[in-house]
């Protein structure tokens, strides 16, 4: 390993977990797209099984391109290791499911993405995990949602799409009171714009389908485990058995006595993927690599692009609110400042003056922005939150959440910026345009 | 399993089972603000496969209670403690590091509890540079990353200790993070660089060890190059070097070549 000191995100991201292939000699990663990996003898096969010896027996555990994705996320957000998985639902999915089950409860952000509020408000209830949302900013909520049986605090770094920015340090210490973890979702950020664990929170999970991935190809999550939560520490009151009580699951193994830091990942893949089989593909787990060896350079960008976007749309006549923490009315404006300061991301929304209607034909005029459900593309991304991501969720929980029946998502992407900057300039006179006669528009 | 030992409770990590006498003892120590935790491959591994294993947090680590141990010899003293507490008389002592200057003081002055002597990424003297020193006082966080950009040979290590998956640059920090954490009431990061850099029997401790003695040592380590353990190497009665491509902590970033060495010398 070159050099005196820990190397750089830049070669992190390019570096981090390969090698060339000791067989081949290749220099890009494999693809290893094979079910399973031959034994040398019956005593390496029990050994791999017992955890003796490390090493590949099936993909749904482990693959050796997926192991330098782990590797890779792990090293860039300052993690222990990772697991990849089938999609973001399916991280966070794991990550709750190893550290509890029916009979427990987490305190979330109300100001999450709609399908991690479908996962807790309905479905997770359904198998005896209640949730209670709190105001991100609401520290006192926090604190007062604690109850004897929470095992989670769970928020996202930057909300989507109002763009609430967690208060890392405050809430993660609020939660190590209770003597329980602090997961976030850092799909919005990534790395690059903010390493959550280094600011109090002990997991972190991503959808690797946005910004890691980079190009709108392809579906992943990934899991890190910062190391840092202690599961037999004295202020966790023995409520994490998964992790220090003996799993008749897997050789009676005590997680926290095999690793001291490590209890976490050990049991989420040797039960969560084992069992809820939620595995990535060899070839997802290649191209979200590919992705990530240029997240530096594109996260500039994604950055440099919103920031003339939003300084366009925030002086524009037609524009009523424009909800990015780089502006000063925006609420989180100077934790953004403290925590993000290479920008709080290009995931954001804004609202048309107007009526439904403007908003419709404003959509509907863009020519360079796709609209579709999905944000961190590599080109830039539209789409009205109400009637699409946040579309099962009540408009009181909507509102909670900083959106309002009007709200124009964006995704920006790596364009040119003047093209769309013409491409909103174009869209939002087709919505001036389009108001009503009576209102006396022209 | 917690030990009482030297008046204090001693965490050993037995692989899940309890000792039985009929089989031959593994002790494997670890190194400066480390744990137990370090072997995890290789002691589930002497666990199943007919040993009876005793890997330690020493005193004042971890899960260990008791004071740190201020010299190799103080440590040196709990380990064969710990032999008594568990009734063992005779075993293989597996040191890494500090742990292998614990593992010959050991061997040195109680030949007749040691069958075997490993000593995993050692050298004679094992002196600490003064920034280090000072820094593990100063600026504990600083002193951990240079430790771990010493100790790691590779930004690409094969499967290891989690498994695959596991970043072991982050590992090897979050652990010395919380071993540190883990005692309020010493610094045993500096505590333990000191025990290394003041320990000065090594060439006459060698002399009286009178089992066999394997230097498992990494070729690309540059906490303790292989250089700088030819001193013990020379001076050992029935030494044996198996050379491994990693850096200093080669149990994690070697994995399988360690074993296979641990394996071949303690069947002898």
């Amino acid at each position: 390993m070159p050099g005196y000191s820990d190397p750089g995100f830049d070669t992190l991201a390019l570096h981090a977990g390969a090698a060339p292939d000791p067989a081949t000699g290749a220099r890009a990663v494999p693809i290893h797209l094979t079910t399973s990996f031959v034994f040398e003898s019956t005593d390496q096969a029990a050994s791999l099984f017992n955890l003796e010896r490390a090493g590949h027996v099936y993909s749904r555990i482990s693959n050796p391109t997926n192991a330098v994705l782990e590797q890779r996320i792990a090293a860039l957000e300052g993690g222990i290791g990772a697991i990849a998985t089938a999609s973001g639902q399916a991280a966070l999915h794991l990550a709750i499911t190893t550290l509890m089950g029916a009979g427990s409860h987490i305190v979330a952000s109300s100001a999450l993405y709609g399908g991690s509020h479908n996962l807790l408000h309905y479905t997770l209830r359904r198998f005896g995990i209640d949730t209670t949302f709190v105001k991100p900013g609401d520290l006192q909520a926090w604190r007062d949602a604690v109850q004897p049986n929470t095992k989670l605090f769970f928020g996202e770094t930057v909300g989507n799409p109002g763009m609430d920015v967690l208060d890392l340090a405050a809430v993660s210490q609020i939660a190590h009171q209770a003597g329980v973890p602090l997961l976030v979702d850092a799909t919005l950020t990534s790395p690059w714009l903010m390493k959550p664990l280094a600011h109090g929170a002990d997991l972190v999970v991503h959808s690797a389908t946005k910004f890691l991935s980079g190009h709108g190809t392809v579906i992943g999550g990934l899991v890190v485990d910062g190391g840092s939560f202690d599961w037999s520490g004295p202020h966790t009151q023995g409520k994490f058995e998964e992790l220090t009580q003996a799993y008749a699951g897997f050789h009676n193994m005590v997680f926290t006595e095999e690793s001291t830091v490590g209890a976490f990942l050990l049991r989420a893949r040797r039960e969560g993927l084992r069992d809820f089989g939620a595995c990535m593909s060899p070839h997802t787990a290649w191209l979200i690599l590919q992705g990530i060896e240029t997240l530096p350079l594109r996260m500039a960008r994604h950055v440099s692009n919103t920031e003339k976007v939003v300084s366009y749309l925030a002086a524009h006549a037609m524009v009523s609110r424009v909800g990015h923490p780089m502006l000063e009315s925006h609420p989180s404006h100077a934790l953004a400042k403290q925590l993000l300061p290479r920008g709080a991301g290009s995931v954001f929304s804004f609202d048309i003056r107007g009526t439904r209607q403007q908003g419709r034909a404003f959509i509907e005029a863009l020519q360079v922005f796709s609209h579709l459900a999905n944000v961190g593309d590599c080109r830039s991304l539209v789409i009205h939150p109400a009637s699409t991501t946040h579309f099962r969720v009540d408009d009181e929980t909507l509102k909670a959440s900083g959106i309002g029946p009007g709200t124009v998502r964006l995704s920006i992407g790596l364009e040119d910026p003047d093209d769309l900057i013409d491409d909103l300039k174009r869209a939002l006179k087709a919505a001036e345009k389009a108001a009503p006669a009576a209102g006396g528009a022209a | 399993m917690i030990y009482t030992v030297q008046g204090a409770p001693l965490y050993v990590y037995t692989g899940g089972k309890a000792v039985d006498v009929s089989k031959p003892t593994a002790v494997f120590i670890h190194g400066v603000l480390n744990d137990h935790s370090v072997w995890i491959l290789q002691t589930r591994y002497f666990a199943n496969h007919g040993w009876n294993v005793l890997a330690l947090d020493l005193p004042g680590h971890g899960r260990s209670g008791g004071k740190a141990p201020a010299s190799v010899q103080e440590a040196a003293r709990s380990v064969i403690a710990l032999l008594d507490a568990a009734g063992v008389d005779k075993a293989i002592l597996i040191g890494h590091s500090f742990g292998s200057l614990i593992a010959m003081h050991a061997a040195a002055e109680h030949p007749e509890r040691v069958s075997q002597l490993v000593m995993v990424g050692t050298a004679y003297p094992m002196r600490v540079s003064p920034a280090l020193l000072e820094n593990s006082i100063s600026n504990p966080s600083k002193a951990i990353d240079m430790v771990n950009v010493f100790s790691h040979s590779t930004l690409a290590p094969p499967p290891s200790a989690l498994g695959p998956g596991t970043w072991l640059l982050g590992g090897s920090k979050a652990l010395m993070r919380r071993i540190l954490a883990s005692n309020p009431n010493e610094n045993v990061f500096n505590i333990g660089f000191k025990a290394c850099d003041q320990y000065d029997q090594g060439e006459t401790d060698m002399a009286k060890v009178l089992c066999a003695t394997l230097f498992l040592l990494g070729s690309k380590d540059q906490m303790t190059p292989p250089k700088a353990a030819q001193s013990l190497i020379q001076q050992a009665r029935d030494g044996r070097v198996a050379l491994v491509k990693a850096g200093h902590q080669l149990m994690v970033e070697a994995p399988e070549e360690s074993l296979a060495a641990l394996i071949a010398f303690c069947k002898k």
